[in-house]
């Protein structure tokens, strides 16, 4: 490389790409509002305003009042930790499950593979809500079997993932040069396929922290998740649900934070993606 | 201007000529930036003739080409000051105009027809598409004129092709439907780009024989290769391109019989055959580094290395090889060629155990090598080593060139990570490699770079043998001459014996002691390459030889 390749690729990288910087500051808000939620919020999450229920959106409450006379937009900020937390979780859950699954499905032998593949055909041919809806209405609706359900529903369709991965990294060049220096089986496994199979799954890991988000909102939503006095934001949307008519901010500005952070984490999953698949 | 340009400048403004360009210059902008990639391009093409632009990646004969078609792209800036289609100005027309040139009075033949072609159309409809964009109201006569170009650039049962889709089709026959749809409104000209690269030699013989009856036609040819045996076949005039401008322009014999310019000699030089065995094709620029690499002392110094006794292999039915046996010797280098699905490469990988053959066995310095598991086989693995066509494919993405050549040494050689990095930096300068470029990643380096690290990351095991797949037909000629003058050195270093698979009959008989000749996965020819390449025994020998162009 010369001087000037490298400062091309200098300049490409400065060259601002405005989707992506927009879903790095929201990103950083919302770690803002689960980190300090004190911080942020123009009041405490439970203080009662003196303007009043039920206010739309005004300069003194940017996100109107709910049916108590509570500032929305306060609830928002502190709801965000939780609302994180259950993202985090079902989507971590849901990487490592479909890791352990998809290797399992792509290496493992004859049987089980063909027993470990069929599993997951299965589960991935159930739509995800009924089958979180199914988890929740057995292990009881709580925070914790909210992430479970949420992980565990989605998990199927990241194991498919993995499992392509692995067996395009196992058909590599690479990996046949690395058989024909002579290596063994298990060195090439930690070297070079768990390694580029795995890789990708930063990415799909962001996207699965959208994703997993406005599932467990959907559960909220539903009722089978948080309990009401949280504020975590599909608690709020559900909340909101009973005043739609008289306040449709109460629905409308949680429903649209939840669209907000699933899009930011996917914006920047399919940009790390895409900067894997260049190779930089 | 040298003498040439400038009869060629008096010439361009002759009468008669069917595309005169003057002053071509075509720019790219890159980070908004103009770069010129073609700059300063003359020249005239008279009615029945052939202009060939000849030069390896990146010299702009393609980006000419495709300009000259009214492909340049978005974002091309194109300045000239004259490019003149018989009495029609090019310079400044729009893509309207340029759809009722294209086709009609300009034909336009790629690299890669089944690229080119529509995937989901008979091939004869998509002649007939041609002809209807440019007025044949007639379907019926559309019809009968497909099936008869079909037939006339020598398509075997055109009634039953034209109804075929490209996929269906042999390299060869599409691109002979991609030349019948180029000629089919029978144009003054015809561009050519690169119209035979993917193809084997004796199809690209048949190819070249369709342009050439095109050319005694009265048709204008514009060949645009990087291969100066085929330039050499149809071309009445060459220009050679470097870097976006023309180096060297004249009568064909004159530049390939008489070059004026030394990049035109070194390009001519690098072409291997048969005048070149035993000689260097690029100029030295290797100090031998004379670095003794480790080697474990062998039983045999003089016997066979490498034995295959008439190994066969099937796939989904279809034998891929049928009963191959060769012997490869201490420090020799045996050549295997053959077109595509011959069966050499299979061969390639039966002899690396990477395939199991399902008949006939293999041994490696007379041990077995083949029928045992792959954990008996691996200690001897280091021993044989492994070259492809496409070293970027063959490396991890994540590494880098220093981890890759590491990771190859083996482990048990007892080495310390200071020794082992200094091993690395050896491997790098044998193959002429600065140390600096243990730093980069292989996707960083240029094709001739990447394939030097393959054939460095070959030497890390101290091996016996390598088998090098096609290991230099991806590359630019001057490049492949270096690649192939840094083999034979190292052959002669080392005493390495190459089991050498390749489709281009010059590099084989450049670089092989003895050659087999395999087709339809059977070995139909086997001896001495310089007996083979001036007395082939068996028919497919000779029509393979026969087909290749005359030699520069």
């Amino acid at each position: 490389m010369t001087v000037i390749d490298a400062a091309r690729s200098v300049r490409s990288r400065s060259r601002l790409d405005p989707a992506l910087v927009a879903s790095i500051v929201a990103a950083l808000l919302f770690l803002a509002a689960a980190i300090v939620p004190g911080a942020l919020a123009p009041y405490p999450p439970t203080a009662l305003a003196l303007d009043g229920a039920l206010e739309g959106p005004s300069l003194a409450h940017p996100f109107g009042t709910d049916q108590i006379g509570r500032d929305l937009l306060s609830r928002v900020i502190f709801g965000t930790r939780e609302s994180l937390l259950i993202g985090f979780g079902a989507a971590g859950i849901a990487i490592v499950a479909a890791v352990v699954l998809g290797s399992l499905a792509a290496l493992g032998g004859r049987v089980v593979s063909a027993i470990v593949g069929r599993l997951i055909e299965v589960v991935f041919a159930f739509p995800i809500l009924l089958l979180a809806l199914l988890l929740v209405s057995i292990l009881g609706p709580s925070a914790w079997t909210q992430v479970v359900a949420v992980g565990v529903s989605t998990a199927p369709g990241y194991a498919r993932m993995v499992r392509g991965q692995i067996l395009s990294a196992k058909n590599a060049g690479y990996v046949e040069a690395a058989r024909a220096l002579g290596h063994e089986p298990w060195r090439i496994l930690r070297n070079h396929v768990l390694p580029n199979a795995i890789r990708p799954l930063v990415a799909v890991f962001a996207m699965a922290l959208g994703q997993s988000i406005v599932w467990a909102s959907g559960l909220s939503f539903l009722g089978l998740g948080v309990a009401p006095p949280s504020s975590e934001w599909g608690a709020l949307l559900d909340a909101g649900r009973a005043f739609i008519l008289q306040a449709p901010w109460l629905t409308f500005i949680p429903g649209l934070i939840i669209v907000v952070f699933a899009l930011a984490a996917t914006t920047i999953g399919t940009r790390i993606q895409r900067s894997l698949e260049k190779g930089e | 201007m040298t003498i040439v340009e400038l009869q060629h400048a008096t010439e361009a403004q002759s009468v008669g000529s069917a595309l005169t360009v003057r002053g071509l210059d075509v720019g790219f902008a890159r980070d908004g930036r103009m770069r010129d990639v073609v700059r300063g391009v003359s020249f005239s093409l008279e009615p029945g003739r052939c202009v060939a632009i000849v030069g390896e990646s990146g010299s702009g004969k393609s980006v000419t080409a495709r300009t000259l078609a009214g492909l340049t792209g978005h974002g091309a800036q194109v300045r000239a000051d004259e490019i003149s289609l018989g009495d029609s100005d090019l310079t400044a027309i729009g893509e309207r105009e340029w759809r009722g040139i294209r086709g009609r009075r300009i034909g336009f033949i790629q690299q890669d027809a089944l690229v080119s072609l529509d995937p989901l159309r008979p091939v004869g409809r998509e002649i007939e598409e041609a002809l209807r964009l440019h007025g044949w109201r007639s379907r019926s006569g559309r019809r009968r004129k497909a099936i008869d170009l079909l037939d006339a650039v020598g398509v075997p049962d055109p009634v039953r092709r034209a109804a075929q889709r490209p996929h269906e089709l042999s390299g060869g026959l599409r691109q002979r439907a991609l030349i019948a749809s180029a000629i089919a409104l029978d144009p003054e000209i015809v561009i050519a780009d690169e119209p035979t690269t993917a193809l084997d030699v004796t199809v690209q013989a048949q190819v070249l024989a369709q342009l050439e009856a095109a050319k005694e036609r009265g048709t204008s040819i514009l060949l645009i290769s990087h291969d100066l045996s085929v330039v050499a076949q149809i071309a009445d005039e060459i220009l050679v391109m470097r870097g976006g401008e023309i180096v060297e322009q004249g009568a064909a014999e004159q530049v390939l019989g008489s070059p004026q310019h030394a990049y035109t000699r070194r390009l001519i030089d690098a072409v291997p055959g048969s005048r070149t065995r035993g000689e260097r094709l690029a100029p030295q620029d290797r100090e031998t580094p004379n670095l003794h690499l480790p080697r474990p002392e062998s039983a045999d110094r003089d016997g066979a290395v490498l034995e295959v006794r008439g190994v066969s292999k099937r796939f989904a039915g279809a034998t891929a090889v049928d009963g191959v046996s060769f012997t490869l010797h201490r420090g020799e280098t045996l050549g295997i060629v053959g077109e595509s699905g011959s069966g050499k490469s299979t061969t390639a990988r039966i002899a690396l155990a990477l395939e199991t053959a399902d008949e006939g066995e293999v041994r490696l310095l007379g041990r077995t090598w083949s029928g045992v598991p792959e954990r008996d086989r691996r200690a001897l693995r280091p021993r044989i080593g492994v070259v492809y066509q496409d070293p970027l494919s063959s490396f991890d993405p994540r590494w880098s060139v220093g981890r890759i050549l590491a990771d190859a040494i083996p482990a048990d050689a007892g080495l310390s990570r200071s020794e082992r990095d200094q091993r690395v930096v050896d491997l790098l300068a044998q193959v002429s490699l600065p140390a600096e470029t243990r730093g980069r990643p292989p996707l960083r380096l240029s094709g001739g770079q990447r394939q030097r690290v393959a054939i460095a990351r070959a030497l890390a095991t101290s091996p016996d043998v390598i088998v090098l797949d096609e290991a230099v037909s991806a590359l630019d000629v001057s490049v492949q001459a270096q690649i192939l003058d840094l083999l034979v050195d190292l052959q002669n270093e080392y005493g390495l014996s190459y089991l050498f698979i390749s489709h281009d009959l010059g590099v084989i008989h450049h670089l092989s002691d003895r050659v087999l000749v395999m087709t339809g996965g059977r070995v139909v020819e086997e001896g001495d390459a310089d007996r083979i390449f001036r007395a082939p025994e068996h028919p497919y020998t000779q029509a393979l030889i026969r087909s290749l162009p005359t030699p520069v």
